[in-house]
């Protein structure tokens, strides 16, 4: 699954080399641009596997270049942005980014989010058992298992717990999450999302106060892992 | 009007001083004038007391005309006299502000150099340990053991995390200081938040035990989770840095109509009591502490604080160690009896 082709649009060519070392010693195949403009075209020249996409780009902003690369381009993109900038990580997210990484990010975390990410986009048809460690979802029987043993959950619960397992590995934000589940008009009731992920935890989670599953993305949303 | 109101007095007690009299405390009326206003009203006060003098105390008395040289000499005198004073009060005025402005610059600049200079020293040694490291390990390829390099490898992560670290913290003391910043208030469960600023506390290199008393009655609170995180992971930070090991440090949260208490403590050395003002302000550091720190946790967390309206109070722990306690003014939801099938 590796050889994979991987595009890198960012303007500083230190960040590019050490993502190019990076990624090639880990058998991706790298393509770079440093503007916007290059990377639109290089994405549709290539058509890469993943989009490594920074923010601050000097020719158009990267919210922009996210955009236009959406109206045609469905498989991974994850933003490189800098810190305490969560509004703009959420709007990339609801623009259609896969992930995002503040710099600066450790290279390790950065390749467990690509290999995720490709696997998702591999897997996103059809799987309808999604094993997370001590976990099994099994989302046509409607049933969560902890270690083989079902986990009782009330129907929020498991619509909750099926949003997490079929976007595994990748940050919802909290208006995704309450529009999902509780529609259009609870998008700014984050105090229900705050007591139904205590009680979830609560039954899914070895040890509820230090959550390996379903992890807080402080200002932005939650992670399951 | 002073000038008016002096020369009334004096026109009814003309009698007992004279008019000389009533030029001298005129004068005096002048002077007193030049000394708290600024120099066009005193020039006029000036001449309107030369003209006012002339016309009602110098005789002949109700016009502008003077008979007596000497009482020519007089009003000359008195106009000139009147003038100089305004003038030269002026003067001394504008010299004084000179120098205070001097002073105030002086002062600001010395605190300006301070700042930079705890600041360069916070950036550069990391940097220099950078650097140091990459030279070490370029140059000495192979006389270096792979546990030397290690090591090496180690200090260069260290650094960088800490410059991050430093670097974080200038923005946000500059987003406090210029008012950029904006509270984002969203519900946030406060057991949750302190337990994920727990995980994320380095407690593998110090053998510190940690207590944290969680508090099940708590409701949901609107609070900047983001700021609040950096607030106790600061205060956090600092007690497991400079407690002697095996102290234990404690969070206790409380809610008691609209206010949210949450105390940290801990068993370890406490402050000396004279530096207990201090501790909050910028770059200030215990005397006699190891560096390692950046200078700016806690006046950013007490700005973080005071951004929800809120109080956080130092003081020492009975019978040992550091106690901070905040208080803050929150909104609330007790939503615990949610629809929930």
């Amino acid at each position: 699954m590796n050889n994979a082709e991987i595009l890198i649009i960012d303007d500083e060519p230190q960040i590019r080399k050490l993502l190019e070392i990076t990624l090639e010693s880990n058998d991706y195949r790298v393509w770079q641009a440093a503007t916007g403009k290059e990377g639109i075209l290089m994405a549709a020249n290539h058509t890469p596997e993943l989009i490594l996409l920074d923010l601050g780009l000097p020719d158009k902003s990267g919210h922009e270049v996210l955009k236009e690369l959406r109206t045609w381009y469905n498989k991974s993109i994850i933003i490189l942005s800098v810190q305490n900038t969560e509004n703009d990580i959420i709007t990339a997210l609801d623009n259609g980014a896969t992930d995002y990484l503040t710099k600066p990010f450790r290279t390790g975390e950065l390749l467990a989010r690509i290999r995720s990410s490709i696997r998702r986009h591999m897997s996103e048809e059809n799987n309808n058992l999604i094993i997370c460690g001590e976990l099994q979802i099994d989302l046509v029987a409607r049933i969560v298992k902890q270690n083989d043993e079902i986990v009782k959950l009330t129907s929020t619960e498991y619509n909750l717990m099926a949003l997490f397992a079929k976007n595994e590995g990748r940050v919802l934000t909290h208006q995704f999450i309450l529009r999902e589940i509780w529609g259009f008009n609870y998008q700014t009731e984050t105090q229900y999302l705050r007591v139904f992920i205590g009680t979830l935890r609560k039954k899914i989670e070895l040890i509820p106060n230090q959550p390996r599953h379903i992890i807080t993305e402080n200002g932005v949303g939650y992670r399951f892992t | 009007m002073l000038v008016l109101i002096v020369a009334f007095v004096a026109f009814l007690t003309q009698k007992v001083v004279g008019y000389i009299g009533t030029a001298l405390m005129l004068l005096v009326v002048v002077s007193l004038l030049a000394i708290t206003f600024e120099i066009m009203p005193v020039l006029l006060a000036a001449i309107l007391s030369a003209l006012v003098l002339n016309f009602f105390f110098i005789p002949p008395l109700y016009t502008f005309h003077i008979d007596n040289s000497e009482d020519i000499l007089l009003f000359l005198m008195f106009i000139v006299i009147a003038l100089i004073n305004a003038v030269l009060t002026n003067r001394i005025r504008k010299v004084e502000k000179i120098a205070r402005d001097k002073e105030e610059k002086e002062n600001s600049i010395r605190l300006y150099n301070t700042l930079l200079n705890s600041l360069s020293h916070e950036l550069r040694t990391p940097i220099s340990t950078i650097l140091g490291a990459v030279d070490i390990i370029k140059e000495n390829r192979e006389k270096l053991s792979v546990k030397q390099r290690d090591e090496l490898l180690t200090e260069i992560g260290t650094a960088s995390i800490r410059l991050n670290h430093q670097v974080d913290n200038l923005l946000n003391m500059n987003r406090l200081e210029t008012g950029m910043l904006k509270l984002k208030l969203d519900w946030c469960d406060i057991n949750e938040l302190i337990y994920s600023v727990i995980q994320k506390l380095d407690l593998t290199t110090k053998k510190n035990n940690l207590k944290f008393k969680d508090n099940d009655q708590l409701p949901l609170v609107k609070l900047d989770s983001g700021l609040m995180e950096h607030v106790f992971y600061n205060i956090l930070n600092n007690a497991i840095l400079y407690t002697p090991e095996y102290s234990t440090i404690t969070i206790e949260v409380s809610y008691n109509n609209d206010m949210l208490r949450i105390v940290i403590s801990d068993d370890g050395n406490g402050f000396p009591e004279s530096e207990i003002p201090f501790l909050f302000e910028k770059f200030y550091r215990l005397p006699h502490t190891k560096t390692g720190g950046s200078g700016l946790g806690l006046s950013i967390s007490k700005g973080y604080i005071e951004a929800h309206n809120g109080t956080i109070i130092a003081e020492n722990n009975i019978p040992t160690g550091a106690k901070f306690t905040m208080d803050i003014p929150v909104e609330s939801s007790f939503i615990n009896n949610l629809k929930n099938e």
